[in-house]
């Protein structure tokens, strides 16, 4: 495939989202205003208003009703698009079983944000985090860049014949959201060719069907085998198209993870989200005097990349997981993934808990973990407080 | 036949027949949305369906979201349907009430099917904000202390185009609504009052007996609102003399359910029919 160079822009990560869903072309959309997603909403509003998106904007009254409307609408053959953060992924939560459980094509962007109470309009992880059992794959940026990449990719991978899964695309509040970066848009005709028509319709006059209804046992269980196979089929799916959007962008697209001087590292942070590009500070810093360390950063959280963890870490000399989302009573969300990654590999693996509610995390923060780990003095767990 | 018999349904059920006359009329081009009720166990399940047109289950406080959604889809596509929610007085008037109120208020276009049997059958008879004052359910031991929440009132005041009221026991009048509405666009909305013998328990064998008597004593007056404009149907247009009414007492003491009430609260159930008939002569 030919690389045609795109167009630079400055945009806010709100906007850069906007613009990929924009070139994705979606024929129905639901979003209800939350913070820090709401300039999203305000920016697709005016594109459909002016009509440089045909799509309808259905001016729902809750964020329930936004995901049961393209719900419907993604039966009935539409491509959808919604968007949302904290409390109203939350309040989402019963439909984003509802359409992961029936497998519907749905692209989600989450402006990630920490959850009440106590209030906060600041970012963390928990909202995307707690919503990793709903049958949806899960993606999440480090930057503008990636924000905007992903959610083109995202409509491709939920529509495509061997996936057909909502997807969801996390990217920080504010971080993300509202910082604005130097961002690569491509060509909508590129777009146009890279995710085809629509082809999913479950709504047919011919041969009418019912969708979602009461599932014996056996018909329940085994819906639900199907669903895992979707979610472990639709990695290497996944890989093809991030290495199809690199051919087309010229951007390099990773895969399921990034490694960054990861691979000959005996001591590796892994993260996700903005603050990668914090570890990656940190860990150039150490590597600047010598220290052999390395950054592993996940960029597709369900399906979770075990063997590619395991992979890049069972050599390695100690692991440091950055926890942005925590359950309680349990550990880090994070590090509990990494550490099923490592079952039967002989790896210390610690846990940071930091950036609950917003509190500023900077490279210095992970780049004293990193010395502590080296030099055998980290706890398991520790929080940044 | 648009609705095959042979389904879940209880004996004495009115849902089947509801359903089979709303889709004679609607025909094959509709598209039924059904939140958690009992129509949910009655639509069979993975391994078949009595309906003979697509439907789409849904959460239970989600239909009127999705029917729009489906609306906006069939639109984008270009494909002539009528998207019709089909749902129970909880899943319309509790906790479907703010999708309810959202898609009313934003003039969608789909028709919206209330069948009330006044509480939360499938989950074994508890009271719902459409139960009636004095009925004993499970969760109302002692009878409701509430009044009926007026749902039809309270969606007509949304200014959508079309609001109507119907009942099993006047077939013809409610097909005739389920026909207007299906001519015309935006947001229609039919209130039907669906007796339900388990869970008011009256024998299987008087569902039409009770649905008529609904209507005659004038507890549950047939009418509709057009563009704004009210107009009483069927037998309904008579019972505006209080005279043609017969008394409230002849529906309750056929029902289990009543049967605790005492003759002050008849007077009441009595004295509140008409009150409302008389702001129903004003409108
Ligand atoms: C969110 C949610 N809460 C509760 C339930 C349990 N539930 C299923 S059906 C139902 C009652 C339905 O009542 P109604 O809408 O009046 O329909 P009916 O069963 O009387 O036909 C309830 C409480 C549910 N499915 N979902
Ligand atoms: S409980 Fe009542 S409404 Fe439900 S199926 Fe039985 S008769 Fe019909
Ligand atoms: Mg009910």
């Amino acid at each position: 495939m030919q690389v045609t160079k795109g167009v630079v822009k400055a945009l806010v990560g709100n906007h850069a989202v906007a613009y990929a869903v924009k070139q994705a072309k979606p024929q129905v959309l639901a979003v209800y205003p939350i913070t820090p997603q709401t300039t999203m909403l305000e920016k697709l509003s005016e594109y459909v208003d002016r009509g440089e998106l045909k799509a309808r904007m259905i001016r729902v009254e809750s964020e329930h009703s936004a995901l049961a409307s393209i719900y419907g609408a993604a039966v009935a053959g539409a491509r959808v698009f919604t968007a949302t953060a904290s409390q109203g992924l939350l309040y989402m939560t019963e439909m984003l079983y509802w359409a992961g459980g029936q497998r519907v094509p749905i692209v989600a962007a989450v402006a990630t944000r920490a959850l009440a109470s106590p209030w906060s309009i600041l970012d963390d992880h928990q909202d995307f985090m707690s919503k990793r059992d709903a049958i949806w794959i899960q993606m999440m940026a480090e930057n503008v860049q990636e924000a905007y990449d992903l959610t083109i990719q995202a409509f491709r991978i939920s529509e495509h014949e061997n996936v057909v899964l909502p997807v969801m695309m996390g990217f920080d509040g504010f971080i993300l959201t509202h910082t604005m970066e130097r961002v690569e848009v491509l060509h909508d005709s590129v777009v146009d060719s890279f995710i085809p028509p629509r082809k999913f319709n479950l709504v047919d006059f011919t041969d009418p069907v019912g969708v979602g209804p009461v599932a014996p046992p056996e018909d329940y269980i085994r819906i639900r085998f199907e669903a895992k196979k979707a979610m472990e089929r639709s990695k290497r799916v996944i890989k093809e198209i991030f290495r199809e959007y690199e051919d087309i962008s010229g951007r390099p697209q990773h895969g399921l993870v990034e490694c960054f001087m990861c691979r000959d590292a005996d001591y590796v942070v892994v993260s996700m989200g903005a603050w990668s590009g914090d570890a990656r500070v940190a860990v150039k810093r150490l590597r600047e005097r010598g220290a052999k360390v390395g950054l592993l950063k996940v960029r597709v959280f369900r399906p979770f990349p075990f063997e590619e963890v395991r992979d890049y870490l069972r050599d390695c000399k100690g692991v440091l997981v950055m926890d942005r989302a925590y359950s309680f009573g349990s550990g880090g969300i994070l590090v509990n993934e990494v550490k099923v990654s490592l079952y039967g590999h002989d790896v210390p693996v610690h846990s940071l808990v930091g950036g609950l509610g917003g509190m500023d995390v900077r490279p210095l923060h992970i780049q004293t973990a990193l010395e502590n780990l080296m030099e055998g003095k980290l706890e398991e767990e520790r929080w940044l407080l | 036949m648009m609705f095959l018999r042979g389904n879940a349904a209880c004996p004495g059920c009115p849902i089947p027949r509801e359903l089979d006359a709303l889709l004679e009329v609607t025909g094959e081009r509709t598209v039924l949305v059904v939140p958690a009720s009992c129509t949910t166990v009655i639509m069979g399940d993975t391994r078949g369906m009595p309906s003979k047109v697509p439907v789409i289950h849904s959460a239970f406080a989600a239909s009127s979201a999705i029917a729009s959604g489906v609306r906006s889809a069939l639109d984008a596509r270009g494909e002539k349907a009528t998207v019709v929610v089909w749902a129970g007085d909880g899943g319309t008037g509790d906790i479907g009430f703010a999708s309810l109120s959202g898609a009313a208020e934003r003039n969608e276009d789909i028709l919206y099917v209330c069948y009330d049997n006044e509480a939360y059958m499938n989950t074994g008879v508890q009271r719902s904000g459409l139960t009636p004052f004095g009925a004993w359910t499970t969760t109302t031991p002692s009878g409701k202390a509430e009044s009926k929440k007026p749902l039809p009132k309270i969606i007509a005041d949304h200014g959508v185009p079309y609001v109507a009221t119907a009942s099993i026991a006047y077939l013809f009048d409610y097909k005739d609504k389920v026909r207007k509405a299906k001519e015309m666009s935006g947001f229609r909305y039919i209130h039907l009052l669906s007796p339900c013998p388990p869970g008011w328990r009256f024998d299987a064998g008087l569902t039409v007996e009770i649905a008529k008597l609904a209507v005659e004593t004038g507890i549950w007056p047939l009418y509709e609102i057009e563009k704004g404009k009210f107009r009483l149907t069927s037998i309904s247009k008579v019972l505006v003399d209080k005279k043609k009414r017969k008394p409230v007492e002849e529906y309750l003491k056929l029902q289990g359910r009543f049967k605790d009430l005492k003759g002050e609260d008849v007077k009441r159930i009595q004295e509140e029919v008409d009150q409302m008939w008389e702001d129903l002569a004003r409108m």
